[in-house]
Protein backbone atom coordinates (compact mmCIF):
# COMPACT_ATOMS: atom_id res chain seq x y z
CA UNK A 1 0.00 0.00 0.00
CA UNK A 2 1.07 3.50 -0.59
CA UNK A 3 1.80 5.78 2.37
CA UNK A 4 1.49 9.11 0.20
CA UNK A 5 -0.70 9.70 -2.92
CA UNK A 6 0.04 11.99 -5.49
CA UNK A 7 -2.61 14.70 -4.52
CA UNK A 8 -1.10 14.68 -1.12
CA UNK A 9 2.52 15.07 -2.54
CA UNK A 10 1.16 17.88 -4.60
CA UNK A 11 -0.65 19.63 -2.02
CA UNK A 12 2.79 19.67 0.23
CA UNK A 13 4.77 20.70 -2.75
CA UNK A 14 1.96 23.78 -2.63
CA UNK A 15 2.47 24.47 0.82
CA UNK A 16 6.47 24.33 0.65
CA UNK A 17 5.65 27.15 -1.89
CA UNK A 18 7.39 24.57 -4.60
CA UNK A 19 6.43 24.93 -8.62
CA UNK A 20 5.99 20.95 -9.65
CA UNK A 21 5.49 19.25 -12.99
CA UNK A 22 3.42 15.69 -13.37
CA UNK A 23 6.15 14.29 -13.90
CA UNK A 24 8.30 15.78 -10.79
CA UNK A 25 5.37 15.08 -8.83
CA UNK A 26 5.48 11.40 -9.51
CA UNK A 27 8.98 10.67 -8.96
CA UNK A 28 8.61 12.55 -5.49
CA UNK A 29 5.93 10.34 -4.89
CA UNK A 30 8.11 7.18 -6.22
CA UNK A 31 10.81 8.45 -3.32
CA UNK A 32 8.69 10.05 -1.08
CA UNK A 33 7.03 6.88 -0.24
CA UNK A 34 10.09 4.66 -0.20
CA UNK A 35 11.82 6.93 2.43
CA UNK A 36 8.94 7.20 4.58
CA UNK A 37 8.06 3.64 4.53
CA UNK A 38 11.73 3.40 5.73
CA UNK A 39 10.68 5.80 8.18
CA UNK A 40 7.85 3.38 9.56
CA UNK A 41 10.10 1.60 11.07
CA UNK A 42 10.63 3.99 14.47
CA UNK A 43 7.08 2.41 15.25
CA UNK A 44 8.96 -0.86 16.50
CA UNK A 45 9.52 1.20 19.05
CA UNK A 46 7.25 1.98 22.20
CA UNK A 47 7.78 5.55 22.80
CA UNK A 48 4.86 6.13 25.07
CA UNK A 49 7.04 7.26 27.62
CA UNK A 50 9.86 8.81 26.10
CA UNK A 51 10.08 12.68 25.87
CA UNK A 52 11.22 14.06 23.26
CA UNK A 53 14.66 15.35 22.52
CA UNK A 54 14.80 19.16 20.64
CA UNK A 55 17.92 20.34 22.07
CA UNK A 56 20.77 18.08 22.81
CA UNK A 57 21.99 20.59 25.80
CA UNK A 58 20.70 21.22 29.06
CA UNK A 59 19.73 24.64 28.56
CA UNK A 60 16.91 27.05 27.82
CA UNK A 61 15.91 30.95 27.69
CA UNK A 62 19.08 31.97 27.20
CA UNK A 63 18.25 35.72 28.24
CA UNK A 64 20.17 39.05 27.21
CA UNK A 65 19.19 42.68 28.58
CA UNK A 66 17.58 44.27 25.90
CA UNK A 67 19.68 46.79 24.98
CA UNK A 68 19.07 48.93 21.39
CA UNK A 69 21.46 48.94 19.11
CA UNK A 70 22.20 50.05 15.48
CA UNK A 71 20.93 47.24 12.65
CA UNK A 72 22.77 46.76 9.72
CA UNK A 73 22.85 49.58 7.21
CA UNK A 74 19.72 49.86 4.76
CA UNK A 75 22.10 50.03 1.78
CA UNK A 76 24.05 47.25 2.35
CA UNK A 77 20.83 45.26 3.64
CA UNK A 78 19.69 45.72 0.04
CA UNK A 79 23.10 44.91 -1.83
CA UNK A 80 22.22 41.87 -2.17
CA UNK A 81 18.24 42.14 -3.40
CA UNK A 82 16.95 41.16 -6.85
CA UNK A 83 14.80 43.92 -6.96
CA UNK A 84 14.62 47.25 -4.86
CA UNK A 85 12.70 50.66 -4.94
CA UNK A 86 12.58 53.53 -2.53
CA UNK A 87 15.53 51.83 -0.15
CA UNK A 88 13.08 48.88 0.05
CA UNK A 89 12.70 45.52 -1.44
CA UNK A 90 10.13 45.19 -4.43
CA UNK A 91 7.68 42.15 -5.67
CA UNK A 92 5.82 41.65 -7.76
CA UNK A 93 1.95 42.36 -7.67
CA UNK A 94 0.25 40.34 -4.57
CA UNK A 95 -3.32 40.20 -6.58
CA UNK A 96 -2.32 39.87 -10.32
CA UNK B 1 58.31 18.46 -0.80
CA UNK B 2 55.42 20.92 -0.13
CA UNK B 3 55.35 23.59 2.69
CA UNK B 4 51.90 22.11 3.48
CA UNK B 5 53.98 19.15 4.34
CA UNK B 6 54.79 20.95 7.37
CA UNK B 7 52.10 20.87 10.33
CA UNK B 8 50.65 23.93 11.43
CA UNK B 9 53.38 24.22 14.70
CA UNK B 10 56.33 23.78 12.41
CA UNK B 11 55.12 26.75 9.58
CA UNK B 12 54.68 28.59 12.72
CA UNK B 13 58.13 28.00 13.76
CA UNK B 14 59.61 28.12 10.19
CA UNK B 15 57.32 31.99 9.78
CA UNK B 16 58.42 33.05 13.29
CA UNK B 17 62.55 32.29 12.27
CA UNK B 18 61.78 33.86 8.80
CA UNK B 19 62.56 31.36 6.96
CA UNK B 20 59.60 31.49 4.92
CA UNK B 21 56.98 34.19 4.91
CA UNK B 22 53.26 34.54 4.61
CA UNK B 23 53.32 35.39 0.94
CA UNK B 24 55.26 32.63 0.13
CA UNK B 25 52.45 30.17 2.08
CA UNK B 26 50.11 32.07 0.01
CA UNK B 27 51.95 31.66 -3.10
CA UNK B 28 51.91 27.86 -2.13
CA UNK B 29 48.37 27.56 -2.70
CA UNK B 30 47.65 29.38 -5.17
CA UNK B 31 50.49 27.27 -7.26
CA UNK B 32 49.25 24.08 -6.16
CA UNK B 33 45.88 25.51 -7.03
CA UNK B 34 47.05 25.99 -10.57
CA UNK B 35 48.61 22.46 -10.50
CA UNK B 36 46.23 20.55 -9.77
CA UNK B 37 42.75 22.28 -8.98
CA UNK B 38 41.56 21.44 -12.74
CA UNK B 39 41.48 17.24 -12.03
CA UNK B 40 40.02 18.03 -8.38
CA UNK B 41 37.98 20.84 -8.80
CA UNK B 42 37.22 21.88 -5.07
CA UNK B 43 37.34 25.51 -4.72
CA UNK B 44 33.91 27.49 -6.31
CA UNK B 45 35.60 31.05 -5.23
CA UNK B 46 39.02 32.00 -5.11
CA UNK B 47 40.00 35.11 -3.35
CA UNK B 48 43.31 35.54 -4.86
CA UNK B 49 44.06 39.37 -4.69
CA UNK B 50 42.85 39.83 -0.87
CA UNK B 51 44.29 37.13 -0.15
CA UNK B 52 47.89 38.45 -1.50
CA UNK B 53 46.93 41.80 -0.48
CA UNK B 54 46.71 40.59 3.36
CA UNK B 55 49.88 38.53 3.00
CA UNK B 56 52.21 41.41 2.25
CA UNK B 57 50.01 43.37 5.39
CA UNK B 58 50.89 40.46 7.73
CA UNK B 59 54.23 39.91 6.74
CA UNK B 60 54.91 43.54 8.04
CA UNK B 61 53.28 42.51 10.99
CA UNK B 62 55.50 39.66 11.39
CA UNK B 63 58.48 41.78 11.27
CA UNK B 64 57.91 43.72 13.81
CA UNK B 65 57.62 40.45 15.72
CA UNK B 66 54.29 40.32 18.16
CA UNK B 67 52.30 37.91 16.54
CA UNK B 68 52.00 34.68 18.51
CA UNK B 69 48.96 33.18 17.15
CA UNK B 70 50.01 29.55 15.99
CA UNK B 71 47.52 30.26 13.10
CA UNK B 72 49.02 33.48 11.88
CA UNK B 73 49.47 34.05 8.58
CA UNK B 74 48.39 30.29 7.53
CA UNK B 75 46.05 30.02 4.15
CA UNK B 76 42.79 28.19 5.04
CA UNK B 77 40.37 27.09 2.76
CA UNK B 78 36.37 27.88 3.63
CA UNK B 79 32.95 25.47 3.01
CA UNK B 80 30.97 27.77 1.05
CA UNK B 81 28.18 27.64 3.43
CA UNK B 82 30.11 29.93 5.96
CA UNK B 83 29.28 33.52 5.71
CA UNK B 84 32.42 35.66 4.41
CA UNK B 85 32.04 39.59 3.81
CA UNK B 86 32.31 40.62 1.06
CA UNK B 87 33.19 36.90 -0.88
CA UNK B 88 30.40 35.39 -2.25
CA UNK B 89 29.07 32.38 -0.44
CA UNK B 90 26.64 30.03 -2.38
CA UNK B 91 26.20 27.09 -0.43
CA UNK B 92 26.77 25.34 -3.97
CA UNK B 93 23.36 26.40 -4.70
CA UNK B 94 22.00 28.53 -7.63
CA UNK B 95 19.58 30.34 -5.67
CA UNK B 96 22.63 31.81 -3.74
CA UNK B 97 24.52 31.92 -7.30
CA UNK B 98 24.88 36.24 -6.70
CA UNK B 99 25.07 36.37 -3.13
CA UNK B 100 27.94 38.68 -1.46
CA UNK B 101 27.53 38.10 2.41
CA UNK B 102 27.37 41.74 4.24
CA UNK B 103 29.41 40.06 7.40
CA UNK B 104 31.56 37.44 8.69
CA UNK B 105 30.28 34.43 10.84
CA UNK B 106 31.45 33.90 14.26
CA UNK B 107 34.33 31.83 12.99
CA UNK B 108 35.48 34.11 10.82
CA UNK B 109 35.79 36.69 12.48
CA UNK B 110 37.87 34.43 15.44
CA UNK B 111 40.13 33.14 12.32
CA UNK B 112 40.71 36.56 10.85
CA UNK B 113 41.88 38.18 14.46
CA UNK B 114 44.17 35.10 14.34
CA UNK B 115 45.66 36.11 11.28
CA UNK B 116 44.82 32.88 8.95
CA UNK B 117 44.11 33.87 5.16
CA UNK B 118 41.14 33.00 3.40
CA UNK B 119 42.12 31.36 0.08
CA UNK B 120 39.07 30.73 -1.49
CA UNK B 121 35.44 29.26 -0.93
CA UNK B 122 34.83 25.34 -0.79
CA UNK B 123 32.49 22.62 -3.16
CA UNK B 124 29.72 20.91 -1.03
CA UNK B 125 26.75 19.29 -1.62
CA UNK B 126 23.53 21.90 -2.06
CA UNK B 127 23.06 23.42 1.25
CA UNK B 128 25.29 20.27 2.83
CA UNK B 129 22.14 17.65 1.55
CA UNK B 130 24.68 14.72 0.57
CA UNK B 131 27.54 12.63 1.09
CA UNK B 132 28.86 13.00 -2.23
CA UNK B 133 29.53 16.75 -3.49
CA UNK B 134 27.95 15.33 -6.29
CA UNK B 135 24.14 17.33 -5.35
CA UNK B 136 26.62 20.36 -5.86
CA UNK B 137 24.60 23.30 -8.23
CA UNK B 138 28.14 24.19 -9.65
CA UNK B 139 30.80 21.07 -10.31
CA UNK B 140 31.61 18.02 -9.52
CA UNK B 141 34.67 17.80 -7.05
CA UNK B 142 36.78 14.50 -7.65
CA UNK B 143 38.92 12.28 -4.70
CA UNK B 144 42.33 13.01 -5.14
CA UNK B 145 43.17 9.48 -4.05
CA UNK B 146 41.06 8.39 -7.00
CA UNK B 147 39.41 10.88 -9.36
CA UNK B 148 36.88 8.48 -10.72
CA UNK B 149 35.66 8.40 -7.12
CA UNK B 150 33.73 11.14 -4.90
CA UNK B 151 35.54 13.03 -1.92
CA UNK B 152 32.68 12.25 0.24
CA UNK B 153 30.45 14.85 1.40
CA UNK B 154 28.91 17.65 2.16
CA UNK B 155 32.07 19.12 3.06
CA UNK B 156 33.30 17.05 -0.05
CA UNK B 157 35.62 20.59 -1.18
CA UNK B 158 37.42 21.26 1.99
CA UNK B 159 38.39 17.39 2.28
CA UNK B 160 39.66 17.04 -0.79
CA UNK B 161 41.52 20.77 -1.00
CA UNK B 162 43.27 19.21 2.41
CA UNK B 163 44.00 15.87 0.81
CA UNK B 164 45.56 17.33 -2.69
CA UNK B 165 47.46 19.89 -0.97
CA UNK B 166 45.86 23.20 -1.99
CA UNK B 167 45.60 24.00 1.47
CA UNK B 168 46.94 23.31 5.01
CA UNK B 169 43.76 23.11 6.36
CA UNK B 170 40.17 23.81 5.93
CA UNK B 171 36.59 24.66 7.71
CA UNK B 172 33.90 22.29 6.96
CA UNK B 173 30.48 21.26 8.51
CA UNK B 174 28.75 18.30 9.96
CA UNK B 175 24.87 17.75 10.13
CA UNK B 176 25.26 13.87 9.90
CA UNK B 177 28.67 13.40 9.09
CA UNK B 178 29.52 16.08 6.74
CA UNK B 179 33.37 16.50 8.18
CA UNK B 180 33.91 12.77 9.22
CA UNK B 181 33.38 11.15 5.97
CA UNK B 182 34.78 13.31 3.33
CA UNK B 183 37.90 13.12 5.95
CA UNK B 184 37.71 9.42 5.80
CA UNK B 185 37.57 9.14 2.26
CA UNK B 186 40.41 11.75 1.19
CA UNK B 187 42.87 10.56 4.29
CA UNK B 188 42.64 13.11 6.40
CA UNK B 189 41.57 14.17 10.18
CA UNK B 190 38.34 15.69 10.25
CA UNK B 191 36.27 16.57 13.80
CA UNK B 192 32.94 17.15 14.34
CA UNK B 193 32.86 19.13 17.94
CA UNK B 194 30.34 18.94 20.50
CA UNK B 195 27.08 20.61 19.33
CA UNK B 196 27.60 23.97 20.74
CA UNK B 197 31.25 24.04 21.19
CA UNK B 198 31.61 26.57 17.87
CA UNK B 199 29.21 29.06 17.25
CA UNK B 200 26.79 28.39 14.32
CA UNK B 201 26.33 32.44 13.74
CA UNK B 202 26.90 32.66 9.74
CA UNK B 203 26.60 29.09 9.08
CA UNK B 204 24.08 29.18 6.53
CA UNK B 205 21.45 27.27 8.75
CA UNK B 206 20.53 23.25 7.53
CA UNK B 207 19.67 21.34 10.45
CA UNK B 208 19.69 23.92 13.71
CA UNK B 209 19.81 21.24 16.50
CA UNK B 210 22.76 19.20 14.46
CA UNK B 211 24.55 21.32 12.16
CA UNK B 212 27.81 21.97 13.81
CA UNK B 213 31.30 23.56 12.33
CA UNK B 214 34.57 21.88 12.45
CA UNK B 215 38.19 21.77 11.55
CA UNK B 216 39.50 18.91 8.75
CA UNK B 217 43.21 19.11 8.66
CA UNK B 218 46.20 16.87 7.85
CA UNK B 219 47.33 16.07 11.22
CA UNK B 220 45.28 15.62 14.78
CA UNK B 221 47.26 18.44 16.33
CA UNK B 222 46.69 20.83 13.58
CA UNK B 223 43.03 20.28 14.14
CA UNK B 224 43.74 20.98 17.98
CA UNK B 225 45.21 24.25 17.15
CA UNK B 226 42.13 25.08 14.81
CA UNK B 227 39.42 24.00 16.92
CA UNK B 228 41.09 26.47 19.79
CA UNK B 229 40.61 29.38 17.84
CA UNK B 230 36.71 29.01 16.74
CA UNK B 231 35.80 27.26 19.80
CA UNK B 232 33.81 29.15 22.70
CA UNK B 233 30.79 31.16 23.58
CA UNK B 234 29.08 33.53 20.83
CA UNK B 235 26.63 35.93 22.17
CA UNK B 236 25.12 35.97 18.68
CA UNK B 237 24.58 32.39 19.08
CA UNK B 238 22.26 31.28 21.99
CA UNK B 239 22.75 27.92 21.18
CA UNK B 240 27.02 28.29 21.61
CA UNK B 241 27.48 26.51 24.85
CA UNK B 242 28.84 28.95 28.00
CA UNK B 243 31.47 26.46 29.13
CA UNK B 244 35.25 27.14 29.49
CA UNK B 245 37.71 26.07 26.08
CA UNK B 246 40.73 23.60 27.24
CA UNK B 247 43.73 24.00 25.73
CA UNK B 248 43.77 21.16 23.23
CA UNK B 249 47.64 20.69 22.74
CA UNK B 250 48.07 20.35 25.56
CA UNK B 251 45.86 17.12 26.03
CA UNK B 252 47.86 15.51 23.41
CA UNK B 253 50.35 13.56 25.86
CA UNK B 254 50.38 10.11 23.47
CA UNK B 255 49.44 9.16 26.82
CA UNK B 256 46.57 6.14 26.67
CA UNK B 257 47.25 4.05 29.44
CA UNK B 258 44.49 2.84 30.98
CA UNK B 259 42.00 4.04 28.66
CA UNK B 260 38.65 2.13 28.15
CA UNK B 261 37.47 1.66 24.83
CA UNK B 262 34.06 0.63 23.97
CA UNK B 263 33.11 -1.16 20.49
CA UNK B 264 29.66 -1.11 19.53
CA UNK B 265 28.86 -4.61 17.56
CA UNK B 266 26.22 -2.29 15.29
CA UNK B 267 29.21 -0.49 13.86
CA UNK B 268 31.01 -3.78 12.70
CA UNK B 269 28.27 -5.70 11.84
CA UNK B 270 26.01 -6.22 8.70
CA UNK B 271 26.95 -3.43 5.89
CA UNK B 272 30.32 -2.46 6.54
CA UNK B 273 32.68 -4.36 4.38
CA UNK B 274 35.63 -6.71 5.64
CA UNK B 275 38.30 -4.72 5.07
CA UNK B 276 36.87 -1.96 6.60
CA UNK B 277 36.16 -4.33 9.69
CA UNK B 278 39.76 -5.58 9.50
CA UNK B 279 41.49 -1.85 9.49
CA UNK B 280 39.53 -0.88 12.72
CA UNK B 281 40.35 -4.14 14.55
CA UNK B 282 43.85 -3.36 13.55
CA UNK B 283 43.51 -0.23 14.77
CA UNK B 284 42.60 -1.31 18.46
CA UNK B 285 44.90 -3.46 18.00
CA UNK B 286 47.46 -0.77 18.03
CA UNK B 287 45.63 1.35 20.71
CA UNK B 288 45.47 -1.91 23.21
CA UNK B 289 49.41 -2.19 22.49
CA UNK B 290 49.79 1.74 24.10
CA UNK B 291 47.77 0.53 27.12
CA UNK B 292 44.51 0.70 26.38
CA UNK B 293 41.48 -1.57 26.84
CA UNK B 294 38.49 -2.38 24.24
CA UNK B 295 35.25 -4.28 24.55
CA UNK B 296 31.95 -5.04 23.01
CA UNK B 297 28.95 -3.24 23.51
CA UNK B 298 25.82 -2.44 22.27
CA UNK B 299 24.31 1.13 21.44
CA UNK B 300 20.73 -0.34 20.50
CA UNK B 301 18.68 1.66 18.77
CA UNK B 302 21.68 2.40 16.29
CA UNK B 303 19.15 1.05 13.51
CA UNK B 304 16.82 3.53 14.00
CA UNK B 305 19.28 6.66 13.75
CA UNK B 306 18.82 6.97 9.82
CA UNK B 307 15.06 7.58 9.79
CA UNK B 308 14.66 9.42 13.02
CA UNK B 309 17.78 11.94 10.91
CA UNK B 310 16.24 11.92 8.05
CA UNK B 311 12.38 12.56 9.34
CA UNK B 312 14.19 15.93 11.85
CA UNK B 313 17.22 16.90 9.59
CA UNK B 314 14.15 17.55 6.60
CA UNK B 315 12.17 19.29 9.06
CA UNK B 316 14.33 21.46 10.10
CA UNK B 317 15.58 22.41 6.83
CA UNK B 318 12.20 23.04 5.45
CA UNK B 319 12.11 25.68 7.69
CA UNK B 320 15.14 26.47 7.40
CA UNK B 321 15.07 26.75 4.09
CA UNK B 322 12.01 28.86 3.74
CA UNK B 323 14.26 32.16 3.81
CA UNK B 324 15.08 31.66 0.12
CA UNK B 325 12.30 33.09 -1.34
CA UNK B 326 13.59 35.60 -3.93
CA UNK B 327 12.88 38.71 -2.07
CA UNK B 328 16.06 39.91 -0.26
CA UNK B 329 19.25 37.94 -1.73
CA UNK B 330 19.97 35.67 -4.36
CA UNK B 331 18.21 34.22 -7.71
CA UNK B 332 14.84 35.62 -8.59
CA UNK B 333 12.85 33.94 -11.79
CA UNK B 334 12.15 36.40 -14.19
CA UNK B 335 8.32 34.50 -15.15
CA UNK B 336 6.47 35.50 -12.48
CA UNK B 337 2.39 36.87 -12.67
CA UNK B 338 2.09 37.27 -8.66
CA UNK B 339 3.76 36.88 -5.50
CA UNK B 340 3.03 33.68 -4.57
CA UNK B 341 4.02 32.37 -8.25
CA UNK B 342 7.63 33.97 -7.89
CA UNK B 343 7.82 32.45 -4.26
CA UNK B 344 7.13 28.86 -6.29
CA UNK B 345 9.13 29.20 -9.60
CA UNK B 346 12.05 31.17 -7.73
CA UNK B 347 12.65 28.00 -5.64
CA UNK B 348 11.53 25.52 -7.98
CA UNK B 349 14.32 26.90 -10.61
CA UNK B 350 17.31 27.93 -7.56
CA UNK B 351 16.97 24.33 -5.88
CA UNK B 352 18.31 20.66 -7.12
CA UNK B 353 16.31 17.84 -6.34
CA UNK B 354 17.97 16.41 -3.26
CA UNK B 355 17.01 19.96 -1.65
CA UNK B 356 13.53 20.22 -3.03
CA UNK B 357 13.06 16.51 -1.70
CA UNK B 358 13.74 17.36 1.53
CA UNK B 359 11.77 20.22 1.84
CA UNK B 360 9.19 18.45 0.52
CA UNK B 361 10.03 15.19 3.03
CA UNK B 362 10.04 17.65 6.22
CA UNK B 363 6.91 19.70 5.49
CA UNK B 364 5.12 15.86 4.77
CA UNK B 365 6.67 15.55 8.42
CA UNK B 366 5.43 18.95 10.08
CA UNK B 367 2.31 19.06 8.08
CA UNK B 368 -1.09 18.80 10.00
CA UNK B 369 -2.07 15.12 11.27
CA UNK B 370 1.36 13.80 10.66
CA UNK B 371 3.25 15.90 12.54
CA UNK B 372 2.91 13.44 15.48
CA UNK B 373 3.28 10.59 13.72
CA UNK B 374 6.80 11.42 11.99
CA UNK B 375 8.24 14.16 14.08
CA UNK B 376 7.49 13.90 17.39
CA UNK B 377 7.97 10.14 17.17
CA UNK B 378 11.56 10.75 15.88
CA UNK B 379 11.96 13.00 18.20
CA UNK B 380 11.33 10.56 21.10
CA UNK B 381 13.58 8.30 18.96
CA UNK B 382 16.70 10.66 19.33
CA UNK B 383 16.05 10.71 23.17
CA UNK B 384 16.42 6.80 23.38
CA UNK B 385 19.74 7.79 20.75
CA UNK B 386 21.25 9.61 23.13
CA UNK B 387 20.41 7.41 26.04
CA UNK B 388 22.12 4.72 24.51
CA UNK B 389 25.25 6.70 24.49
CA UNK B 390 25.07 8.27 27.77
CA UNK B 391 24.72 4.48 29.07
CA UNK B 392 27.96 3.87 27.18
CA UNK B 393 29.63 6.71 28.29
CA UNK B 394 28.98 6.07 32.44
CA UNK B 395 31.78 2.88 31.92
CA UNK B 396 33.93 4.11 28.72
CA UNK B 397 36.19 7.26 27.79
CA UNK B 398 35.24 6.64 24.29
CA UNK B 399 33.17 5.18 21.82
CA UNK B 400 35.38 3.62 18.27
CA UNK B 401 34.07 2.13 15.35
CA UNK B 402 34.90 3.00 11.11
CA UNK B 403 33.78 6.58 9.92
CA UNK B 404 32.24 4.43 6.98
CA UNK B 405 30.78 1.17 5.89
CA UNK B 406 33.09 1.62 2.79
CA UNK B 407 35.80 3.38 1.58
CA UNK B 408 34.54 6.04 -1.28
CA UNK B 409 32.53 4.96 -4.15
CA UNK B 410 32.42 5.37 -7.50
CA UNK B 411 31.08 9.11 -9.02
CA UNK B 412 27.20 8.44 -9.96
CA UNK B 413 27.55 4.69 -8.49
CA UNK B 414 24.63 6.23 -5.77
CA UNK B 415 22.64 8.69 -7.18
CA UNK B 416 20.09 7.42 -8.38
CA UNK B 417 18.37 6.04 -5.17
CA UNK B 418 18.22 8.35 -1.99
CA UNK B 419 18.17 5.64 0.40
CA UNK B 420 21.38 4.02 -0.98
CA UNK B 421 22.84 7.08 -0.69
CA UNK B 422 21.53 7.96 2.96
CA UNK B 423 22.85 4.27 4.05
CA UNK B 424 26.60 5.92 3.94
CA UNK B 425 25.75 7.89 6.74
CA UNK B 426 25.14 5.23 9.14
CA UNK B 427 27.98 5.37 11.40
CA UNK B 428 27.96 9.39 11.41
CA UNK B 429 24.42 9.85 12.12
CA UNK B 430 23.85 9.04 15.74
CA UNK B 431 26.76 11.22 17.15
CA UNK B 432 25.20 14.20 15.86
CA UNK B 433 21.87 13.20 17.09
CA UNK B 434 22.94 12.65 20.29
CA UNK B 435 25.27 15.94 19.98
CA UNK B 436 28.41 14.45 21.01
CA UNK B 437 31.83 15.08 19.53
CA UNK B 438 33.57 12.49 17.14
CA UNK B 439 36.80 12.73 14.83
CA UNK B 440 37.43 10.63 11.64
CA UNK B 441 41.70 9.88 11.38
CA UNK B 442 43.43 7.81 8.66
CA UNK B 443 43.39 4.00 9.65
CA UNK B 444 44.37 2.14 6.39
CA UNK B 445 44.35 2.16 2.93
CA UNK B 446 41.51 -0.63 1.00
CA UNK B 447 43.00 -0.91 -2.73
CA UNK B 448 44.96 2.39 -2.56
CA UNK B 449 41.57 4.01 -1.00
CA UNK B 450 41.82 5.78 2.89
CA UNK B 451 40.34 4.03 5.73
CA UNK B 452 38.51 6.17 8.83
CA UNK B 453 38.47 5.63 12.43
CA UNK B 454 35.94 7.33 14.55
CA UNK B 455 36.43 8.13 17.68
CA UNK B 456 33.50 9.58 19.91
CA UNK B 457 33.53 11.35 22.85
CA UNK B 458 31.46 12.55 25.64
CA UNK B 459 29.60 15.82 25.84
CA UNK B 460 32.80 18.76 25.48
CA UNK B 461 35.11 16.26 25.41
CA UNK B 462 37.54 16.75 23.01
CA UNK B 463 40.18 16.52 24.56
CA UNK B 464 40.17 12.79 25.23
CA UNK B 465 38.99 12.56 21.73
CA UNK B 466 42.39 14.79 20.71
CA UNK B 467 44.34 12.54 23.03
CA UNK B 468 43.50 9.00 21.61
CA UNK B 469 43.15 10.28 17.69
CA UNK B 470 46.92 11.67 18.53
CA UNK B 471 48.32 8.32 20.28
CA UNK B 472 47.04 6.26 17.32
CA UNK B 473 48.19 8.69 14.87
CA UNK B 474 52.26 9.00 16.29
CA UNK B 475 52.12 5.09 16.15
CA UNK B 476 51.09 4.28 12.60
CA UNK B 477 52.15 6.56 9.19
CA UNK B 478 48.82 6.58 7.45
CA UNK B 479 48.55 10.59 7.66
CA UNK B 480 51.95 10.95 6.11
CA UNK B 481 50.73 8.96 3.06
CA UNK B 482 49.62 11.33 0.11
CA UNK B 483 47.93 11.10 -3.24
CA UNK B 484 49.84 11.20 -6.28
CA UNK B 485 47.94 13.78 -8.70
Amino acid sequence: MSRISIEQVKHVADLARLAMTDEEAELFTKQLDAIITFAEQLNELDTENVPPTSHVLDMRNVMREDEPEPGLPREEVLKNAPDQQDGQFRVPAILE
Amino acid sequence: MSLFDHTVSELHTLLQKKEVSISDLVDESYRRIGEVEEKVQAFLTLNEEQARAKAKELDDKLAKGEETNPLFGLPIGIKDNIVTKGLRTTCASKILYNFDPIYDATVMERLNAAGAITIGKLNMDEFAMGSSTENSGFQLTRNPWDLERVPGGSSGGSAAAVAAGEVPFSLGSDTGGSIRQPAAFCGVVGLKPTYGRVSRFGLVAFASSLDQIGPITRTVEDNAYLLQVIAGVDPMDSTSANIDVPNYVEALTGDIKGLKIAVPKEYLGEGVAEEVRQSVLAALSVLEKLGATWEEVSLPHSKYALATYYLLASSEASANLARFDGVRYGYRTDNAKNLIDMYKQTRSEGFGSEVKRRIMLGTFALSSGYYDAYYKKAQKVRTLIKRDFENVFEQYDVIIGPTTPTPAFKIGEKTSDPLTMYMNDILTIPVNLAGVPAISVPCGFVDGLPVGLQIIGKHFDESTVYRVAHAFEQATDYHKQKPVL
